[in-house]
């Protein structure tokens, strides 16, 4: 059986094959993706989902706690980023900021409440946690604009250092996205493949002999919540700065159950890089398939459903046996198996 | 010396008594050993010792400070360390992996994200030096679920080992074991007790007794005698209750 917690090829270096090729696609994409029929605002967009999935997989699949209200941090990014601009002052970094500890501070909180629950019970209030927010984003008239959101947020110039660049613009706002994605990406790297991420997986196999080795594993469960909804409360940043806008609809269930259906899509389970496919996919579908049949979620669907039946590690699961098989037959026609030690 | 000490200990579970009075000290260097039929709350006895249930009464002293009410973790840190009846063990990962998590020297850097894992060859080789004791530095780099049914009985004791403990609690090593992999097992116990303060429940009795300095009898919740293997075989009770068939 394939797991995250098979030991990675190579030590600690981030720069792995998969990383090269993940951040050669995103720093060329505002070449590419006009010439091939779509269109840069959609690549912002995936960037902002990719940083929340991969965030999110933190939760999901290396310490094991299966969240199912997690846009509620991505709401709470989003509204925090808003506010800020439209109550404080217009500001890129103090807006982003202010995102990020608004939802650290949601997740501390939540997380204080849900870290010694398991399985179903974890789940539930996850949920409940969630709708606790999407319902205060509806009814908090007068902070939040109830149903209709915050409107014509702006997209402030980035500032660094005595320079002051205009980003309003697509393809500039997906250069920074670009940027912050990486350096998220890298961060998030080094986190899973450290003791820590080590840990976070020992626990996700099997708690009480993580206990009984000597580890705080409450803590290190709410540590966990709070990083990953530190993560979502950055996308959501971004993502009312993309859409000009923040609206209930961005914590809303669906979009708890949309990451859930991404991150397992995709190989979350069993791969640090399996959400990156599984949000390339959703996005592939909503605008490929969507480009033909107003029904494109009924296929991207069935194909979900086909997946878990199938190979219910996703695609970086299929992925995985695939180049088994490759090297298998390589092996029988080249070598006979060499020893599979560690150099 | 003594080590560990647990005083009139007592657990329910609901209505349920199933601890009504345990009382036992353990002598560092020794090798203490727990008996008992089914159901006579050895295991229990184990999980209220080591943190994982708080007693509902009695008081529980390890070298001198006292641990009742600590959580596991806590009462890992301190140095006892435990194995399981029902194997425990992270299996999705390879087994030096499973002794690495468990070294405090892994575990201070717990929150380090700079350090790699697999990188840091001194603790490797400390970790591998840990599986060479119970004899699995062969299979290190192997996958914890793949190893044969005796290994894992092995690595189960190697993980209670690499969190360098002061006291060991072995629940049922032999459980399920054929009889040269006990045998095995019994080399492997006599080499630990040098270094090791052990506390073993176990069900074979042949085994116990080759092995143990002093026996506990628990039988409905209480311990109805402690003494030497030799003078227990004399002891009427306790060749009533567990031992008449073996003796």
């Amino acid at each position: 059986m394939i797991s995250l917690s098979d030991i990675p090829a190579r030590g600690g270096s981030p720069f792995t094959p998969a990383m090269g090729l993940f951040v050669a696609l995103l720093l060329t994409a505002p070449f590419w993706l006009e010439p091939i029929g779509l269109y840069h605002y959609l690549g912002i967009e995936i960037a902002i989902w990719i940083l929340f999935a991969l965030g999110f997989n933190l939760l999901f699949g290396f310490i094991g706690l299966h969240s199912f209200g997690h846009g509620a941090y991505l709401g709470v990014g989003a509204y925090a980023f808003g506010l800020f601009q439209q109550e404080v002052t217009v500001s890129l970094w103090g807006g982003l900021a202010v995102a990020i500890l608004a939802a650290t501070l949601a997740g501390a909180i939540v997380g204080a409440f849900v870290s010694h629950r398991r399985g179903i019970y974890f789940a539930l209030m996850t949920i409940a946690f969630g709708q606790v927010f999407w319902f205060g984003a509806i009814k908090l008239h007068s902070i939040t604009g109830g149903e209709d959101g915050l409107l014509g947020i702006a997209r402030p110039d980035l500032v660094v250092g005595p320079m002051r660049l205009d980003i309003s613009d697509n393809i500039s706002l997906y250069w920074f996205v670009a940027v912050i994605l990486v350096l998220a990406v890298v961060a998030l790297w080094r986190i899973v493949n450290a003791p820590f991420g080590r840990v976070l997986q020992a626990i996700r196999q099997n708690e009480t002999r993580a206990q009984f080795v000597g580890y705080n594993v409450w803590l290190i469960k709410w540590l966990t919540f709070t990083l990953s909804a530190a993560f979502a409360g950055l996308a959501g940043g971004l993502f009312a700065m993309a859409q000009e806008s923040a609206y209930p609809d961005v914590m809303s269930l669906h979009q708890s159950g949309l990451i859930v259906m991404m991150v397992l899509i995709g190989g979350g389970l069993v791969s640090f890089w399996g959400p990156v496919l599984g949000v390339l996919l959703y996005f592939i579908a909503r605008d490929i398939i969507g480009g033909i049949t107003e029904t494109w979620l009924l296929w991207f669907g069935l194909m979900f459903v086909i997946m878990v039946m199938v190979r219910p590690e996703g695609v970086a699961g299929l992925i995985h046996v695939l180049r088994q098989k490759f090297a298998q037959t390589q092996q029988k026609t080249v070598a006979p198996a060499s020893n599979p030690e560690r150099a | 010396m003594t080590l560990f000490k647990a005083e009139n200990i007592q657990k329910r579970f609901g209505a349920r008594v199933v601890l009504e009075d345990i009382s036992l000290s353990v002598e560092e260097g020794t090798v203490h050993g727990i008996m008992g039929p089914n159901g006579a709350g050895k295991t229990t006895c184990f999980h209220v010792l080591t943190g994982y249930h708080a007693p509902d009464g009695g008081r529980i002293v390890f070298d001198g400070r006292d641990i009742t009410g600590r959580k596991p973790h806590q009462i890992a840190r301190m140095g006892i360390s435990r194995s399981f009846q029902i194997m425990n063990l992270f299996d999705e990962t390879v087994v030096i992996e499973n002794v690495l998590l468990a070294l405090p020297e892994f575990r201070a850097h717990g929150f380090n994200l700079t350090r790699s894992v697999f990188d840091d060859k001194a603790l490797v080789d400390k970790a591998l030096g840990v599986l060479d004791q119970v004899g699995l530095a062969d299979l290190a780099w192997q996958k914890a679920d793949a190893l044969s049914y005796g290994n894992r009985r092995a690595l189960e004791i190697a993980v209670a080992l690499a969190a360098e403990p002061r006291i060991v609690f072995l629940d049922e090593p032999t459980s399920g074991l054929g009889v040269e992999a006990t045998r095995q097992l019994m080399g492997l116990i006599r080499k630990l007790r040098k270094t090791y303060t052990i506390v073993l429940i176990e069900h074979d009795m042949n085994f116990l007794f080759e092995l143990a300095d002093r026996i506990s009898v628990i039988h409905w919740g209480q311990v109805i005698a402690e003494d030497t293997p030799a003078a227990l075989k004399a002891n009427k009770w306790v060749a009533r209750s567990a031992l008449g068939e073996v003796a």
